[in-house]
């Protein structure tokens, strides 16, 4: 055997899904078999945005040879929410956004369920709608949820009932109109980006099958399958134990297959048939406009400094358009509240966060959870200031950035984290300071900086569970209730239950796909980037229970103290006798005792768990309590891009970025987290669901709404990992997953600046925008549209 | 109407009905059990259902189930057909290319097709093969970087 004991934390091993993945056995919902029973189901979408339902006519779709049945929401009216149970599963008696499932078919085929779909016939009364949020929250707005204070909601979040708010987060910490005179400058601007949608390559797809013992399994693509079967045992009023949800691979989630979507309406629909599964696969048009979407943001941002660019204070205004129901979105808005001044240290705040219904689709998670909203405003201040006080942006973020032990605007102490030395990594890896000359005379180059902070949003505890189970060969099964979603999760279990057990990775599986509700150990949710520390920490108690069974048995059988043994390389040894065990058979065979005289231990199976138990409440009126968050995570991005001048076209050089990982368990797992969200958060700048003037979407399609292609990704993708260790992560590893497409649009509007000198305060990004604001007396050659007959006509 | 066709799969050979409005992605999916060609958009503009037909890289969305009569069609089962991964499959894995793998499958076609038919392609060919596969997830980076990494094999030997 090898002197040396392998490690597997901290080693780029490579991927534990990737051989599935690459050879297509890896199945995803819609892979899988549920034989010739198997009956589909559409749903029927509000073309209208917002209006009451007078009456539902189905008779001309149950005629339709093949159909089985429609599920409206007239009979059962049952709501559903995860914060606030503001939405029934089907509208019950009013739609608020074009897209709500009014209706659903079940049919022995797609097809007929899509044509019977079209023959529910649905009569509304028109209601005004109310699209921007910033309007939605003014008195007199048009109201999209009148019984607001009927609705169930946690006790952390604050609704405004007769107005159009759904959460309302205050943060008042020192005194900002004090602290005003002081400034040597202050700015004042408004921001805003328009809801984007996540855009998986897998659509939402549920397949249900409710039994005639009411027993439901629901096969979903989902981040949450236990969230999804408590909060389906709750709308339901069916027991937990009765609800098994089952979720294999997740064609990429990025929030949206957070929380529940589709999979109530799918289990409604097969409870009208019951014994038989339902499919319900949403399309790509129904996947832009009736699955949950990132929210839109409306940012009111007022902030100063001293003549030395020393923050004073802040005031932010944040208006999120949380669109038709906001169960989900609430805890954004908390979120944006409590982390409302970005990654800074300000000694006055004031900051209101608002969630706002409007008649759009659903705001909800999306990688980021609010932060990328935020820090789109806060980010560009940060430079404006920089730019009237002459200072450098990057050292003037040095100066004013959160470090370790500060008290930040909640009154909570900063866990560690290092964000200068984020910054000094970008800075450096992206040649801040030197000014390269453009590839051509037509255009112009410029590099700007961005930095962020993100704390994991979620109730104050949820929690996480694993399971090790030995073989007679001494490899380990790992099962957990997370989910493998593209981010790697599986991959670090594994190495995580080798390192703490002390045998090579090579003999760990991780028994996690599918998730299954019925043999999985509890997991809250695959979201906030939380698996790798919450899931990590359960595994590694796992693991670690698993191993003080080892040696216990071992060290009775040695007559020794199980503190002088170790286990390297899945081998027992004593640092004191110098003897060695071999864990094969003895895992599950157990070890004779002396002379043969029977036999002691028997099959390994550890179990760990792991729950933050020291968040606490905070004040409603201030923001302020001891700790409102478990942690957060920090990072840099730079830009270099270059414009072209004569038609505006942006082309992204190099995208720079350093986040403060606490401990890469995988670091070549986290560098494809920092490419691929560099790429997603410079897409995100481009991206936003446009509608016309009665709320309808328009465009729906990847066509009209365009994503990253490969020739859109930067040539120059540069990653760094800084190491700050977390006080309660798992060797010290926090989450990433989210945070490195954070500030990516900001860092683009920045070098932005730097090359043209112009300000753009409102996403999505565009040539067409760039080239106007280049060109304010519009373009030197207007193609004007003809009046009348084309030319040559 | 229903039509009788036979195509090559993966090598093998089968003689189908078809209903004439059905895809060629439908055929593989639902009629012989082949999914690793995925559903994405059903319109051609996302790549994932990518396989080879005859050779060439095509959206088995846009294929009419009655116009592969007599093809062959080529998809990402059959690419470690013979036990041994292709690769293109062993450089997707060792470059981490590969993050919730939806897209995989249409990836590792469309760059099969380019391989054939440019063994040598430069970044720039790379990225305009790809143009066609949509990934939210990886930002394209290591797929790239695998692709170039076989064509860089294939100059060595």
């Amino acid at each position: 055997m090898a002197g040396e004991t392998n490690h597997p934390v901290g080693k780029s091993v490579p991927r534990v899904d990737a051989l599935e993945k690459v050879t297509g056995a890896a199945q995803y919902v819609d892979d899988m078999a549920f034989g010739p029973g198997l009956l589909y189901g559409k749903l029927v979408h509000s073309p209208i945005a917002h209006g009451l339902i007078r009456a539902i006519d189905m008779s001309a779709a149950l005629a339709l040879p093949g159909v089985k049945a429609v599920v409206t929401g007239q009979d059962a009216p049952r709501r559903l929410g995860l914060y606030l149970k503001d939405r029934f599963i089907f509208a019950h008696d009013r739609v608020r956004y074009v897209g709500e499932s009014v209706a659903g078919v079940v049919a022995t085929s797609e097809e007929i369920a899509e044509r019977a779909a079209a023959l529910v016939h649905v009569e509304y009364e028109p209601l005004e709608p109310v699209f921007d949020p910033y309007l939605a929250a003014q008195s007199g707005a048009p109201l999209v949820h009148p019984d607001l204070g009927s609705y169930e909601v946690v006790n952390f979040i604050f609704p405004e009932p007769g107005t159009n708010i759904s959460e309302h987060f205050r943060l008042r910490k020192g005194d900002t109109e004090a602290a005003w005179p002081r400034c040597a400058t202050v700015v004042e601007s408004t921001y805003t980006l328009p809801q984007i949608q996540h855009a998986p390559i897998e659509t939402h797809i549920a397949v249900a099958r409710w039994d005639p013992s009411d027993e439901i399994t629901l096969w979903a693509a989902s981040q949450s399958p236990f969230a999804q079967r408590d909060l389906l045992a709750q709308s339901l009023g069916v027991p937990h134990g009765k609800i098994r949800v089952i979720s294999p691979y997740v064609g990429g989630g990025f929030g949206g297959k957070a929380g529940i979507s589709i999979e109530a309406n799918v289990a409604l629909m097969a409870g009208a048939v019951k014994g038989r599964p339902v499919k319900v696969r949403m399309t790509r048009e129904e996947e832009f406009i009736a699955t949950n979407v990132r929210q839109s943001l409306v940012a009111k941002i007022k902030i100063g400094c001293d003549a030395d660019g020393q923050l004073l204070a802040m005031e932010v205004t944040y208006y999120f358009g949380g669109g038709a129901y906001n169960d989900y979105g609430v805890n954004i808005a908390r979120a944006a509240g409590y982390s409302c001044t970005g990654p800074y240290d300000v000694p006055n705040v004031k900051g209101d966060s608002l969630c706002v219904y409007t008649n759009h689709p659903i705001g909800s998670a999306m990688r980021g959870f609010g932060m990328p909203e935020i820090h789109w405003g806060i980010e560009q201040v940060m430079d404006l200031l920089a730019e009237r006080i002459g200072m450098d942006p990057a050292e003037f973020r040095r100066r004013n950035c959160v470090r370790t032990d500060d008290t930040i605007l909640t009154g909570m102490t900063m866990p560690r984290i290092d964000l200068v030395a984020c910054i000094d990594k970008v800075t450096r890896a992206i040649g801040w300071g030197s000014q390269p000359a453009p590839s051509a005379p037509n255009k112009r180059r410029g590099k700007g900086i961005a930095i962020m902070w993100k704390a994991p949003a979620m109730p104050p505890n949820p929690g996480s569970s694993a399971i090790v189970r030995f073989n007679e060969d001494a490899t380990l099964n790992v099962y957990v209730g997370g989910q493998e979603i593209g981010q790697g999760a599986f991959t670090v279990v594994a190495q995580m239950a080798a390192e703490a057990l002390g045998i090579p990775y090579e003999w760990v599986r991780v028994s996690a796909n599918p998730v299954d509700t019925k043999y999985s150990p509890y997991e809250w949710q695959t979201v906030a980037s939380r698996l790798t520390w919450s899931m990590g920490n359960a595994v590694k108690a796992a693991a670690e229970d698993a191993r003080a069974k080892i040696l216990d048995i071992v060290a009775r059988y040695w007559d020794e103290d199980p503190t002088d043994l170790d286990i390297k390389e899945g081998v027992v040894v004593s640092y004191r006798s110098e003897r060695e065990q071999p864990l094969q058979k003895m895992v599950v065979y157990g070890l004779p005792n002396e002379n043969f005289e029977g036999w002691q231990g028997g099959p390994i199976v550890g179990s760990g768990k792991f729950m933050p138990t020291y968040v606490t409440g905070l004040d409603p009126d201030t923001g302020q309590g001891t700790r409102a968050v478990v942690h957060y995570t920090v990072g840099a991005q730079a830009v270099d891009l270059e414009v072209d001048t004569e038609t505006g076209a942006i082309e992204i050089l190099t995208i720079a970025s350093a986040y403060d990982v606490g401990k890469a368990i995988n670091p070549d797992l986290v560098m494809t987290q920092i490419e691929g969200g560099a790429v997603h958060g410079m897409s995100s700048a481009f991206e936003g669901l446009r509608f016309d003037q009665s709320g309808r979407p328009i465009n729906g399609s990847f066509v009209d709404y365009k994503i990253a292609t490969a020739k859109d990704a930067p040539r120059a993708i540069h990653g760094d990992i800084v190491e700050t260790p977390l006080e309660d992560g798992p060797w010290g590893a926090r989450g990433v997953g989210e945070h490195v497409m954070v500030q990516t649009a900001p860092a683009i509007a920045n070098a932005l600046y730097a090359a043209t000198g112009r300000r753009f305060t409102d996403l999505p990004l565009s040539s067409e925008k760039v080239y106007l604001a280049m060109h304010p007396e519009g373009p030197e050659l207007s193609c004007e549209l003809p009046d009348k007959d084309p030319p040559g006509a | 109407m229903l039509h009788e066709i036979s195509l090559t799969v993966n090598g093998d050979h089968h003689a189908i009905v078809v209903r004439s409005h059905h895809t060629l992605l439908q055929v593989l999916r639902e009629q012989l059990g082949i999914t690793s060609p995925k559903r994405g958009c059903e319109n051609g503009e996302c790549g994932a259902c990518t396989v080879l037909l005859d050779g060439l890289p095509v959206n088995s969305c846009l294929v009419l189930a009655p116009e592969a009569d007599g093809a062959i069609i080529e998809t990402t089962e059959g690419l470690s057909a013979g036990g041994e991964l292709h690769p293109l499959q062993e450089a997707f894995i060792q470059h981490n290319a590969v993050q919730c793998g939806f897209c995989t499958p249409g990836m590792l076609m469309s760059s099969k097709a380019l391989l054939d038919r440019n063994p040598h392609p430069t970044e720039d060919e790379i990225r305009e093969a790809l143009v066609g596969n949509l990934c939210r997830c990886t930002g394209y980076v290591r797929i790239i970087e695998a692709i170039q990494d076989v064509a860089g094999r294939g100059e060595e030997g």
